[in-house]
């Protein structure tokens, strides 16, 4: 996804993000799904890929997978322009049959819980069901092992909870559930070699179509400067004792 | 003639959650603009549902839906999206409105995968016809989308805290209707094995009345030592942005953004954090901002409402230090 930075800036017809000068970063839940695939294949062997459906830039994204230790990675190259949700977890169900076939079943196919971008909280989901896979989504704690994933995360009115899902399955998961090690120069070099399996997969129609793109009405506020550096301190406690919050 | 509009209805004890009656306001927006009756699906145990219905008088529900299934409890994300598939398949409604928290998208987006719908996730606003007009929040509520949602039944999910709930009218209280439906052992297989209660004991990031955040510019986990201080004196929390997180200077249950944490304070300090938009979505609904920056021309000076420019490892301290000094001088 693109790192916005302060403000985000759009094309003049309103239709994508103006990305020319920013950097294109994984975005957290799904960094957070590459790290635990790399731990689990780390803990108990196995394999891992990485799969993304993207423009050819999102090569860079692959490799930086394949840097901190994915063994594989695939490829579905679009024109970059969005694809809906139903269209992009149909590309994704047919490249994993596809997979699988080739290479055997995947034990577990993690993903993030929801796209830091469009935010359609439902590919995954739409990929189990199409699988006949079990799911759980907004995982914050995952252990693999007997023949079931065991998934930890937070609910809804606080504290956790648990779910025991028989393999193969899949699971979201969130920022947090990890740290994601940073990708050694030695890692990076070797991931620059590798072969990236590519393919063009067909879209289908998906229901849901993107007309513009704005911006919602915030006011953009200058801040009051009450002082710089420790002269500011006194300002500061007027402050806090004018909104009331100094007094406990 | 058209299907009912449905809506789907969490109980906070024995009335709608404030989610619930997000929903039912939009849902009866889009009923009214296409004279559709609106029904609701009651998400909890039919006995809770029942008691329920007469909560629902005054929000224009004509039928209050409970589905009767033993096995079936709210732990069972599959159960819930059968049973609402089920509901859709006999009902036929022109829509379907549920809440766009974590668990009320899971929900839908599970029965949106099982009847092969498009589902559009975190609406605003909704403009019915024979494609459906919406507005959706993207990148977490910082960019919006226009879009069409074009399908037999439209599936949809309210962005929580955007709609304002209407008091309550003279619509009567709704007919009870109990649903049957089938479930498989599979939809069943799903469900939560352990809970575990929530820590208590340091203030939490939500309940903290002040917030004291820490970015970059903090530069260690020990440099958040200035911030536990000020935090301490004011009873507040600590908390702060990705980049701390991901340092490992703070664990990940700290940070605010759109990966961490929506809090709500009175006071939100923002010390060395430059305002990315992914943070501000986590911290923008504070009632006051105040950032301390070295930088005059940082983006979160068009954020936060008051500032101080200078290094905060000398503001925080000396603003510690003045406290101290004036309950010092009251004691
Ligand atoms: C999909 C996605 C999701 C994200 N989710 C989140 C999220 O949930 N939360 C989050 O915070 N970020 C999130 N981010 C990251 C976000 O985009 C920014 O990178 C991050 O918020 C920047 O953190 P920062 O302000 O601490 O650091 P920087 O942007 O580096 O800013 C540091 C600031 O500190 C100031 N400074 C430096 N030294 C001092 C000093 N001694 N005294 C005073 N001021 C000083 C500088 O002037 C600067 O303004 C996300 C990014 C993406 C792409
Ligand atoms: N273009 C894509 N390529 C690969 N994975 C994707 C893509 N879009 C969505 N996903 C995965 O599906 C998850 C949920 O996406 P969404 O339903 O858009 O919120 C994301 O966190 C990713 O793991």
């Amino acid at each position: 996804v693109p790192a916005t930075g302060g403000r985000i800036l759009l094309t003049t017809d309103g239709s994508a993000i103006d990305t020319r000068h920013l950097g294109f970063p994984v975005s957290p839940h799904e960094e957070c799904a590459v790290e635990e695939a790399v731990r689990i294949v780390e803990g108990q062997g196995g394999s891992t890929a990485v799969l993304t459906l993207g423009p050819v830039e999102a090569e860079e994204q692959l490799r930086d997978a394949m840097a901190i230790g994915i063994e594989r990675a695939v490829l579905l190259e679009t024109d970059g322009t969005d694809w809906d949700p139903v269209a992009t977890a149909g590309a994704i169900v047919d490249a994993t049959r596809a997979q699988e076939a080739a290479s055997g079943p995947f034990d577990l196919i993690l993903f993030g819980n929801e796209s830091a971008d469009s935010g359609g909280f439902q590919v995954g989901i739409r990929v189990a069901r199409a699988l006949g896979r079990p799911i759980v989504t907004g995982a914050k704690g995952l252990s693999v092992g007997d023949g079931k994933a065991t998934v930890r995360r937070e609910a809804a009115g606080g504290g956790w909870e648990s779910f025991e899902l028989p393999l193969p399955a899949i699971v979201s998961v969130k920022e947090g559930i990890n740290l994601p090690r940073y990708p050694s120069v030695p890692g990076r070099l070797r991931a620059r070699k590798k072969e990236i399996e590519r393919s063009t997969p067909e879209r289908r129609a998906g229901g849901l179509e993107k007309i513009v793109l704005r911006l919602p009405q915030e006011e953009v506020t200058s801040a009051t400067i009450l002082g710089q550096g420790a002269d500011a301190a006194p300002a500061v406690v007027d402050l806090l004792a004018k909104i009331g919050v100094l007094d406990r | 003639m058209s299907g009912p509009v449905l809506a789907l209805v969490a109980l906070a004890g024995d009335v709608p959650d404030r989610g619930s009656l997000e929903v039912l306001r939009l849902a009866r927006k889009v009923a009214g603009a296409i004279g559709a009756p609106l029904e609701a699906l009651v998400v909890a145990d039919a006995a809770a549902g029942r008691a329920a219905s007469g909560s629902l008088a005054g929000s224009g529900v004509t039928t209050a839906l409970v589905v009767d299934h033993p096995g079936l409890t709210p732990d069972h994300p599959d159960g819930w999206a059968a049973s609402v598939a089920q509901v859709v398949e006999t009902r036929r409604p022109e829509a379907v409105v549920g809440i766009g928290t974590e668990r009320g998208n899971d929900l839908l987006a599970r029965v949106a995968a099982r009847l092969d719908l498009p589902l559009a996730a975190n609406c605003l606003s909704v403009e019915p016809g024979e494609r459906y007009r919406l507005t959706r929040q993207r990148w977490a509520g910082s960019l919006l989308e226009d879009c069409w949602l074009d399908a037999p039944v439209r599936l949809l999910t309210v962005a929580p805290n955007t709609v304002p709930v209407e008091a309550a009218d003279a619509s009567p209280t709704p007919s009870v209707e109990a649903v049957p439906v089938t479930l498989t052992d599979a939809d069943l297989a799903v469900h939560v094995t352990g809970r575990e209660a929530p820590d208590r004991g340091r203030i939490s990031l939500i309940d903290a009345r002040v917030v004291i955040g820490g970015g970059r510019g903090v530069g260690s986990s020990e440099g958040f030592a200035d911030l536990e201080e000020l935090a301490g004196l004011l009873g507040g929390a600590v908390g702060g942005s990705r980049v701390v997180t991901s340092a490992g200077w703070r664990p990940h249950s700290d940070q605010i953004g759109q990966t961490g944490l929506r809090i709500a304070p009175d006071l939100y300090i923002a010390c060395g954090i430059s305002g990315a938009i992914q943070h501000i979505v986590g911290c923008k609904a504070a009632k006051h901002i105040l950032a301390i920056n070295m930088d005059a021309e940082s983006p979160i000076m068009n954020v936060a409402e008051y500032a101080v420019i200078g290094d905060l490892h000398t503001v925080v301290p000396a603003i510690s230090a003045e406290i101290r000094r004036r309950r010092a001088v009251e004691a």
